[in-house]
């Protein structure tokens, strides 16, 4: 038998935990992205349900941390689990509080269609969305290589919100009358560019956690390849994540 | 970093039990090294070899070299009561003879005399009683038991309580002038309180000694130690900075025995 | 529960029962030995020679003999004994040799007084030529309380507790300053204990004295070790069965018992004094 049952019990419940919000934040902004592509505003209760959900794994797995620490004094490679749990909790609640912002602002739009004929709106909330379930897969499987790379794709989310940006303000400026819908649409890219730098961070703290080393965001080369974009091909975002 | 003890190929036998298995290690000068591991994995006869205090247990053959500043103290012309006196030890119960604080401190001293030099030669010759009163008073003052007893001198050395007497123990090692002061589980006996004062004053005793300290519990070598040795059923598994050991730890067992997973 | 208790009960009344029988026959004996003895007892007793076959007069050279005899046996097994005894703990502990010389000792202390006696004659008395004298009969009974004297004091000293010898070689002791700085004063009650045991029962034998030259009475204190003597034991034996008239010497035979109980006793309490004393010194 393993000695330190009470301990080992409670890093599987935090382990426990920590996936569930993991999955639930991801799954929040894929749909409040969903509800922008389809336009299903049906959604918006369940995002909103979601990340009620990760507000509460938040203080839950905060708590817990903080418990583990006063009693039981982790070293190793549970210190760094515990280290990057209490980071982790505060960029995934990131992600649920932006999936609800932008589930708010789809009632503004008044022209549904406005958003279907934006290409590269498109294009970036399939790289966000890429980023993030990576992200989240990298910390499940503790998978120190793909943490790695994140920062990489990044790049190129940031270069496409600003492309975004210039694009939309060209909008507003031909037609005045599009000027509430182009900010919202502005807004809507600043959350997920905002999203896609979160999960980065939880990049970091994956990588920290698995080999003990801290990841230099300036080795970054970017322009790398980036994965197809799966998120109007396939509705259900993958769920084969499993715990370790 | 000067390297204070060096320890080459080192193995210990029980008659037929093979405690320490090929041992190479390196301990570094005023630094406190901790040693730990599982009961039973060879930390005792570890630090025991280094004084040669296995000469004391019948039955127990040494191989290998344990060189202190540059002499291997196993080697047949070396003169074994020095060596002790240059290592000092202090065990895990507080052991005080039944004499006077006065005399516990003042024993080691007084068995070695004072060399000194004389028409150019090196003779030895006893102290005088106030040379000896300071040598008493400096350590009791480093051990951090001075104010407490210094007016009962004469009292036993075992009306004192479990902490007091382990400072004296301290004492006592530090009367003599080691370089080396080795510690088998100073605290185990000890309440916490007591602990934390020695803990203190280990930390406070590597700006002048280096400080060997083996000991059970990983939460005591993490606080106080620089360099910490794990061993495991007699073999020296991993040693490193105490930062890197209890943070990230290169070998799997090391993990296992400090995240309390060996078992 | 009851029946535990019961037996409880039972049990510890057969021990108080066992613990007042002991104290019970002391006292009766000494009673005895009194009520018989005291009558003669008295200061010309102690301090004369014996007149007229020992019917008459005191039993001063038998009080002095027999502590005479005592000293020899003092200053020869006691340092022998616990040089032993040492030798035994601390050098040899576990060879072959150290074996042989505990098997040795503790036989020993099992052969029969009569049988040291035989041998006082053979060799002190004849071989050596030291005749009959004082000095075979206290050869004679060092040797023959030499074993439980070892034996006393190498329980003392293995009873002395390894921490405080580690102490002492750790600090750059020899062994031999450890054994006489630390082990020997630890040890010395338990010594103590033993020397009292010893020589308690050097001065009780009769048996090895009749073989080496007790005399049956002496106007005269001996002047020398290689002189005769008298002493208490023998002295009672004597007056017990070879006296002229027994049973009017039977007071004399009890006050000889009683001086002989008291020097006994007197020795052992000042032992026991002792002891206290360097207990209370060396307090562990």
């Amino acid at each position: 038998m393993v000695p330190r049952t009470t301990f080992n019990h409670e890093m599987e419940e935090l382990s426990k935990e920590i996936t569930e919000m993991a999955n639930v934040s991801k799954t929040a902004f894929e749909k409040s992205v969903q509800m922008i592509a389809d336009m299903d505003f049906s959604l918006r209760e369940e995002v909103k349900a979601l990340d009620k959900r990760v507000y509460q794994l938040n203080e839950q797995i905060d708590k817990h941390c903080l418990d583990i620490i006063a009693l039981h004094s982790p070293v190793a490679g549970d210190l760094r689990l515990i280290s990057a749990c209490l980071k982790m909790v505060e960029d995934l609640n990131r992600f649920g509080r932006y999936a609800t912002d932008i589930a708010e602002l789809i009632d503004d739009f008044e022209e549904g269609k406005a958003f279907k004929r934006f290409e590269s709106l498109r294009t970036m909330s399939c790289l966000v969305v890429g980023i993030v379930d990576d992200a989240v897969y990298s910390f499940l499987q503790r998978d120190a290589e793909k943490a790695s790379h994140l920062h990489e794709r990044d790049d190129a989310v940031d270069a496409l919100y600003d492309t975004i940006f210039r694009e939309i303000l060209t909008y507003m400026m031909e037609d005045p009358r599009k000027i509430t819908v182009g900010i919202d649409l502005i807004l809507v890219a600043r959350y997920m560019e905002r999203v896609a730098d979160h999960a980065c961070n939880i990049g970091e703290y994956v990588y920290h956690m698995v080999t003990g080393e801290r990841l230099d965001p300036k080795m970054r080369t970017g322009n790398v390849e980036q994965p197809p974009c799966r998120i109007f091909e396939h509705p259900d975002p993958r769920s084969d994540l499993d715990l370790k | 970093m000067t390297t204070a003890i060096r320890t080459d190929d080192l193995h210990v036998y029980f008659d037929k039990n093979h405690a320490l298995k090929g041992v190479s290690m390196d301990i570094e000068m005023n630094q406190v090294t901790a040693v730990i591991g599982p009961s039973g994995c060879g930390k005792s006869t570890f630090i025991r070899c280094i004084n040669r205090m296995n000469d004391l247990i019948p039955g127990c053959v040494v191989k290998g070299k344990v060189m202190v500043d540059g002499e291997d103290v196993n080697d047949d012309d070396v003169d074994v009561v020095d060596v002790r006196r240059r290592i000092g030890m202090v065990f895990q119960k507080p052991n005080p003879f039944p004499k006077s604080i006065y005399e516990n401190v003042a024993y080691g001293p007084r068995l070695h005399g004072i060399a000194e030099m004389a028409n150019g030669k090196l003779r030895q010759r006893k102290h005088t009683k106030k040379e000896l009163d300071d040598i008493v008073e400096h350590s009791l003052k480093r051990a951090a038991l001075w104010d407490e007893v210094k007016d009962r001198l004469d009292k036993s050395g075992t009306s004192l309580s479990g902490g007091q007497q382990q400072r004296l123990c301290i004492a006592r090692t530090l009367a003599i002038n080691p370089e080396i002061i080795l510690f088998d589980e100073p605290c185990s006996a000890l309440d916490p309180i007591a602990t934390a004062k020695i803990e203190d004053l280990l930390v406070d005793l590597k700006k002048d000694y280096t400080v060997v300290i083996v000991t059970h519990s990983m939460q005591q070598a993490a606080r106080i130690s620089d360099k910490t040795a794990f061993f495991y059923l007699g073999d020296l598994i991993e040693m490193g900075d105490t930062k890197q050991i209890f943070e990230k730890p290169q070998k799997e067992l090391t993990e296992q025995y400090i995240t309390g997973r060996m078992g | 529960m009851m029946n535990r208790k019961a037996t409880e009960m039972v049990v510890f009344t057969m021990f108080r029962g066992c613990a007042i029988l002991v104290v019970l026959a002391l006292v009766v004996l000494l009673g005895y030995i009194a009520t018989g003895g005291l009558e003669r007892l008295s200061v010309e007793f102690l301090t004369e020679m014996p007149r007229r076959a020992n019917t008459e007069g005191g039993i001063l050279p038998a009080i002095v003999g027999t502590f005479y005899l005592m000293l020899i046996v003092l200053s020869i097994s006691v340092p022998i004994g616990v040089m032993s005894a040492i030798y035994l703990v601390e050098y040899e502990q576990s060879s072959w040799m150290g074996r042989v010389f505990k098997l040795a000792v503790y036989n020993l202390a099992g052969v029969p007084s009569i049988v040291y006696g035989l041998l006082g004659l053979g060799i002190f008395v004849a071989f050596l030529g030291l005749g009959f004298s004082l000095i075979s009969a206290g050869l004679t009974l060092s040797i023959m309380t030499l074993p439980l004297m070892i034996s006393s004091a190498r329980e003392a000293i293995a009873a002395v507790p390894s921490t405080v010898r580690e102490a002492s070689y750790a600090l750059g002791a020899t062994k031999w300053q450890t054994i006489w700085h630390h082990v020997l004063p630890y040890a010395l009650p338990g010594i103590f204990t033993g020397i009292i045991l010893s020589v308690s029962r050097a001065a009780g034998e009769t048996a090895p004295l009749m073989l080496t030259g007790v005399a049956m009475s002496l106007q005269r204190l001996p002047d020398s070790f290689f002189d005769s003597f008298m002493a208490l034991p023998y002295h009672v034996f004597y007056m017990a069965t070879q006296s002229s008239d027994l049973l009017a010497t039977r007071p004399i035979q009890y006050a000889t018992a009683l001086v002989l109980l008291l020097l006994v006793l007197g020795m052992n309490l000042f032992a026991i004094v002792l002891r206290k004393r360097y207990r209370d010194k060396y307090r562990w």
